[in-house]
């Protein structure tokens, strides 16, 4: 267990005001980072790792990270799914290299240390020393090294990993409500990838994790989302929380309710002022592919997993903390496999709203360096976060609300140990 | 076999389009495609894995003055400009009139700061439209070698 923060510690005092104050100094304090990969990231929590469909058949591994920590899953010759720490048991090299690949067994190259696919150690080479001489003591016991393991488990179609021993399972610890819709988006039918490509960021992976539940920027920064009416405040939408801890949330928006804001126009809202028709107007054909009317939505999986489902444009956002101001955006986008050629090609061209060179969402790759770059000398200066009030309940009617974003604060306080 | 003319009018349009693009001319580049042409970013790894989403798509020239118009109308980021510097294209001939090249490029990128980067190096694979001397994109795809972008795209490469 984690000691609690107390006066003196690393962690910088917490200002007056709870989650609706954040300090600034959390994005750039070298020791908070480090801090963060013990308390948080190898603390109790679930990561997600990779898509199940990436190590689906026995032998097939995947590596990830946690925080920084590199991790490998694999698929053994039973069919069970392993997590490890993605190092040598012997001088700590990468036993790895691969992102992806299908293995007998893994072998390390620096002294040729092998290993089976559940991470126990399976040779070592010349351990017993050539023509009589060299080689490991008599009392070496292979049982006792391996690459360190760590939980992992699978739900709806997501690999999540944890350094804790005692976590409640994945499903339980989201909690009944963001497990009903990873059920809807990722859980009811079998899925495919349709590419992927990741974006380096540069700032602290909590400004991406803020970012990321901000429903109150999303229509204001970005023009796209407004002027085309795929996402905006005055459509019918809310904010769901997951019980318990609200460091998880669902944001999401049903198109077909759209009644204009006289507020878009009255506040001369930069993303209001972009006037135009699409000359490709293909771009947004759609189809409605469930009965419960939300056309848009962002869930937020703490620590580092969001899941988008834009119209049809279903993709994994994973943010991997890649140094204390630097982080790596993945977009690993999706269909399901029985999509038919016409869904596929609705999806295929709706991946223009997201990504590095997302129609929608670019502005997210500078938005948070300005943060980053913004905040630099603050001193004890902090965010104010009031809109929608200063509490922590889900707002089931407005999106004008920064109420997610406080909650995963609050989540982020209780493992690095503040009261 | 491509003749040396026809080599000739490939090498000045190709550089003709990096030019436009790196000399901020971006309402020019959707006239280098055919009215029905397709532009797209991808990465070798979707490229290689046959995976159909990369990083920007557009299907026809209307999308292409989408992409233009929502950069320097709706679309936020820190003002930057390319530097292209192109390899000298490999040509084949591909189905009726059609012209199958690939060429290597490298794009610097300059942020308004005077911060300098290699921003992106990969593969043109184009399919060209060669007509009365003139030539055109029917497909354009920048296949970057890396996967990663640094912080977004919203020039077209």
């Amino acid at each position: 267990m984690s000691a609690p923060a107390q006066p003196g510690d690393i962690m910088p005092a917490w200002p007056e005001g709870g989650v609706s104050r954040v300090p600034y100094r959390l994005f750039s304090d070298r020791d908070v980072y480090a801090l963060e990969q013990e308390r948080l990231f190898r603390g109790p929590v679930w990561n997600y790792l990779c898509l199940e469909l990436e190590v689906a058949e026995p032998g097939d591994f995947r590596t990830a990270f946690i925080g920084e920590t590199p991790i490998v899953v694999a698929r053994d010759e039973t069919g069970e799914l392993h997590g490890m720490v993605n190092r040598c048991a012997h001088k700590g090299a990468l036993v790895c290299l691969a992102e992806r690949g299908n293995r007998k067994h893994f072998s390390c190259i620096y002294h040729s240390w092998t290993y089976h696919l559940d991470g126990r150690l399976r040779g070592v080479a010349f351990r017993g020393g050539l023509k009589g001489k060299g080689g490991m003591p008599e009392d070496f016991d292979p049982a006792r090294h391996r690459m360190q393991p760590i939980r992992v488990e699978t739900f709806c179609g997501l690999v999540f990993g944890t350094f804790e021993p005692d976590m409640p399972p994945v499903e339980e610890w989201v909690g009944p409500t963001m497990a009903h819709f990873l059920k809807r988006n990722l859980g009811s039918r079998p899925l495919k990838v349709l590419g992927t490509h990741s974006q380096i960021i540069h700032n602290n992976w909590k400004l991406y994790a803020e970012n990321v539940r901000d429903s109150y920027h999303a229509t204001l920064l970005h023009t796209f989302y407004t002027t085309f009416k795929v996402n905006r405040l005055d459509m019918d939408g809310g904010i769901l929380l997951s019980e318990g801890t609200p460091w998880h949330h669902i944001s999401y928006a049903k198109r077909a309710t759209f009644e204009e804001a006289a507020e878009y126009t009255e506040a001369q809202v930069h993303s209001a002022s972009y006037d135009s028709k699409l000359n490709g107007p293909e771009l947004l054909k759609t189809e409605d592919e469930f009965d419960d009317g939300i056309t848009h939505s962002v869930q937020s999986i703490f620590p580092t997993l969001a899941v988008h489902f834009t119209l049809n444009s279903l993709c994994v956002r994973n943010f991997v903390p890649r140094g204390l101001e630097e982080t790596e955006l993945v977009w690993t986008y999706l269909g399901y496999a029985d999509d038919s050629e016409e869904m596929t090609a609705m999806r295929v061209l709706q991946a223009n709203l997201t990504g590095a060179a997302g129609l929608v969402s670019l502005e997210d790759g500078c938005i948070n360096e300005f943060v980053q770059r913004g905040t630099r000398g603050s001193g004890d200066a902090a965010a104010v976060l009031e809109m929608g009030g200063r509490g922590l309940e889900s707002s089931e009617s407005s999106r004008a609300t920064e109420v997610s974003i406080r909650g995963f604060w609050s989540g982020y306080r209780g493992l690095m140990g503040y009261a | 076999m491509i003749d040396a003319e026809t080599r000739r009018r490939i090498e000045d349009f190709l550089l003709d389009c990096a030019w436009a693009i790196d000399e901020d001319e971006l309402e020019a580049w959707p006239g280098f495609f055919a009215e029905d042409g397709r532009y797209r970013i991808t990465t070798r790894d979707n490229e290689e894995r046959g995976l159909p989403v990369g990083i920007m798509l557009c299907e026809g020239r209307g999308m292409m003055e989408d992409r233009v118009l929502a950069l320097r109308t709706a679309n936020i980021f820190e003002p930057h400009r390319y530097r292209h510097i192109l390899g000298r294209p490999r040509l084949r001939e591909a189905e009726a009139g059609l012209v199958r090249s690939d060429s290597s490029f490298i794009v610097m990128r300059t942020m308004q700061d005077g911060r300098m980067d290699l921003f992106a190096a990969g593969n043109y694979r184009d399919l060209l439209r060669v007509e009365d001397g003139r030539v055109l994109f029917q497909e354009r795809a920048a296949v970057l070698e890396s996967r990663r972008v640094d912080v977004l795209i919203v020039i077209p490469i």
